[in-house]
């Protein structure tokens, strides 16, 4: 066949979008950083943290009062706290519970977010008006304030945690999400979309949400870091995880009394607040690398 | 009686009286203010396995022609008819069904396939959204139509990236013709391609033609591309019809002025050959204040008493020719 002749000019060897998207991140130096120190804390935390236990018996319960404010030593490479206990166990248990709220948190953020910021920018009309509204009540809202009252109201924990940074932490990715789709639905493989009769979930689903992902896979990334220092600011206030369960936000909470005590006192604040620092900037440079990544053109926006 | 029922049947299309306004909102409460007139008042059919050439200039509203046909967009007014059932009227499950007869292909090789999508869902999309066949044989109809439009089967793991703009708009092709349509509607389906491409894509479009039985829409603004591919063409201006002849009638015997302006813009391969070129003055005027009487009187050089007053009705001129020009009534 004629036309055979002239198309079967050989393509040159396909990469996909996300073995692109590797290549890139993996020349980010600063993201490559960041994702080595996240895996390693999960592994630390999820990993290391329990098989701890099984050797040496430390628990964040197993108090060891005739021990207190132990220097660091091969026993306790992060000396003891105030109650003799080891405070690499503290920190690494603590770590569980806030990357698992910072996770967990994000995650239902931005899916929500996502989702009423598709439906806003797809629909339009009077449906975008009312959720865009909504939205801006929810940001125009003294947020502290109302977490402090919520915290007390349902009893501080993990889910009143996890309840309000989602509760409080969708509208970003709503108007995000809106913003792209807006510019996405005009296109005309929206409309090939339509005219092949696909549904508008379909159409939201598959078309818009998919050419978004740039944005909501860097902004579900930069959001955990957020909430990991969310977490600990409202545990460190006494209004998130309780103790004897610990999270980086209440070990450093009990440690800021202790600042003038004997011995590992005064480190007893550096090292939770060494481990929350690191995740944290290391979430942020993950997100700066994978926005770089994902979509070249977004460079520098945030 | 039997040879009319049998002469309608042959008609594929029939769209009668449509138009299409974008209300223009302004202001906090919604106050409609005026319209934009994209589409005011246009007829015309399709016989099954015929091409209707529509041309225009941009702002003419043929896109929107072919949109509203498609029900793309919501009509303010007028029938369309397919196979004698109005579109119009449909409910969304007839929509649906309608869908697998109706197709369209878009002017934007680079727009119109979604970038995250390799090219053989891209093109299997349609069988998918209506759940017809199996995975394995979804499959094959995917090959079997990379086949047909010229593409090579072993690319359907590709992106639309990795393809060239004539190649794009071969994989948008395919997905019309993925459910065995009927109808297909070219908004300008070469225009955004190189010269030596569009040919390639013409001639395809027209074997597709002749091998399924297709009906064509195709709207362009190119006149050499239409003068090829049609068998009938209407001409538009201004959400308005100008002219509608069989496609050599009207390349060899254009009556209305401006379908005369528009052929002498042609351009003609031969230096030897000296053109008087009818330059029109002007632009187009505003489509939320058209002119009165014939929308395009504000631009027509023969413009006399009439013209400004009132719209010329559609004349006959024998031969399936009809004008809607008061020059042509006078004579």
């Amino acid at each position: 066949m004629a036309l055979d002749s002239i198309f079967s000019v050989e393509l040159a060897p396909s990469f996909s979008y996300w073995q692109m998207v590797w290549t890139r991140f993996r020349k980010h130096r600063l993201a490559m950083f960041g994702a080595s120190v996240i895996i390693i804390m999960i592994l630390l935390c999820f990993v290391a943290a329990p098989i701890i236990t099984a050797t040496t018996g430390y628990h964040y319960t197993s108090m060891d009062l005739p021990n207190r404010y132990a220097l660091p030593s091969g026993a306790h490479w992060f000396g003891t706290d105030d109650m003799g206990r080891d405070v690499l166990t503290m920190i690494l248990y603590g770590g569980q519970v806030s990357i698992e709220v910072g996770l967990i948190s994000a995650l239902a953020a931005v899916l929500i977010g996502s989702l009423v910021g598709v439906v806003s920018g797809y629909f339009g009309g009077w449906i975008d008006e009312a959720l865009m509204r909504f939205t801006d009540v929810m940001m125009s809202l003294p947020y502290l304030p109302l977490y402090l009252v919520l915290a007390m109201a349902f009893g501080p924990g993990f889910w009143t945690l996890i309840g309000i940074f989602v509760g409080f932490g969708w509208m970003g990715d709503a108007r995000l999400v809106r913003g792209v789709v807006l510019s996405l639905k005009n296109m005309e493989f929206v409309e090939a979309a339509k005219a092949i009769g696909a549904s508008p979930w379909r159409i939201m689903l598959k078309h818009l949400l998919i050419n978004s992902m740039a944005v909501i896979i860097v902004s579900t990334t930069l959001l955990i870091g957020g909430n990991i220092v969310g977490e600990a600011a409202l545990s460190f206030l006494g209004l998130g995880i309780q103790p004897p369960q610990p999270s980086w936000g209440n070990v450093l909470q009990t440690a800021s009394g202790y600042i003038f005590a004997p011995g590992n006192g005064p480190w007893l604040i550096f090292y939770p607040g060494f481990f929350l620092f690191l995740t944290v900037l290391s979430f942020n440079f993950m997100g700066d690398g994978l926005r770089d990544a994902l979509d070249p053109r977004l460079k520098g926006y945030r | 009686m039997e040879l009319n029922a049998d002469a309608n049947a042959e008609l594929l299309i029939q769209v009668i009286d449509l138009v299409k306004h974008f209300p223009i909102i302004r202001g906090i409460i919604g106050r409609k203010v005026g319209a934009v007139k994209a589409v005011d008042g246009i007829s015309f059919e399709i016989p099954r396995g015929r091409t209707l050439g529509l041309v225009g200039e941009s702002g003419s509203g043929k896109t929107t022609v072919g949109r509203t046909i498609l029900r793309l967009m919501e009509p303010t007014k007028g029938q369309a008819l397919f196979e004698g059932k109005d579109v119009f009227k449909m409910r969304p499950s007839e929509l649906r069904l309608l869908r697998r007869d109706m197709q369209i292909i878009f002017q934007d090789p680079f727009g119109s396939l979604n970038p995250r999508f390799p090219v053989g869902d891209i093109i299997g999309e349609p069988l998918l959204v209506h759940g017809l066949g199996n995975r394995k044989e979804r499959q094959n109809r995917v090959s079997e139509l990379m086949e047909v439009v010229g593409l090579r089967p072993e690319y359907l793991r590709r992106y639309p990236h990795e393809f060239s703009g004539g190649q794009r708009q071969r994989i948008g092709i395919a997905r019309a013709l993925a459910m065995n349509p009927k109808f297909i509607v070219a908004d300008e389906p070469v225009s955004a391609l190189d010269v030596s491409i569009q040919s390639q894509v013409i001639n395809l479009l027209e074997e597709l033609q002749e091998k399924f039985n297709l009906t064509y829409l195709f709207i362009a603004h190119d006149l050499a591309v239409v003068r090829h591919v049609s068998d009938r063409v209407a001409v538009m201006y201004l959400g308005k019809m100008m002219e509608t002849a069989d496609n050599k009638d009207l390349f060899s015997n254009p009556l209305h002025p401006y379908t005369q302006a528009l052929l002498s813009a042609v351009p003609v391969p031969d230096p030897d050959v000296k053109k008087q070129r009818i330059i029109l003055q002007g632009d187009i005027p505003s489509p939320i204040n058209p002119p009165k009487g014939c929308v395009f009187h504000t631009r027509c050089r023969y413009r006399f008493e009439p013209c400004d007053k009132e719209k010329p009705e559609g004349i006959d001129v024998g031969s399936n020719h009809r004008v809607w020009c008061y020059l042509v009534a006078k004579q």
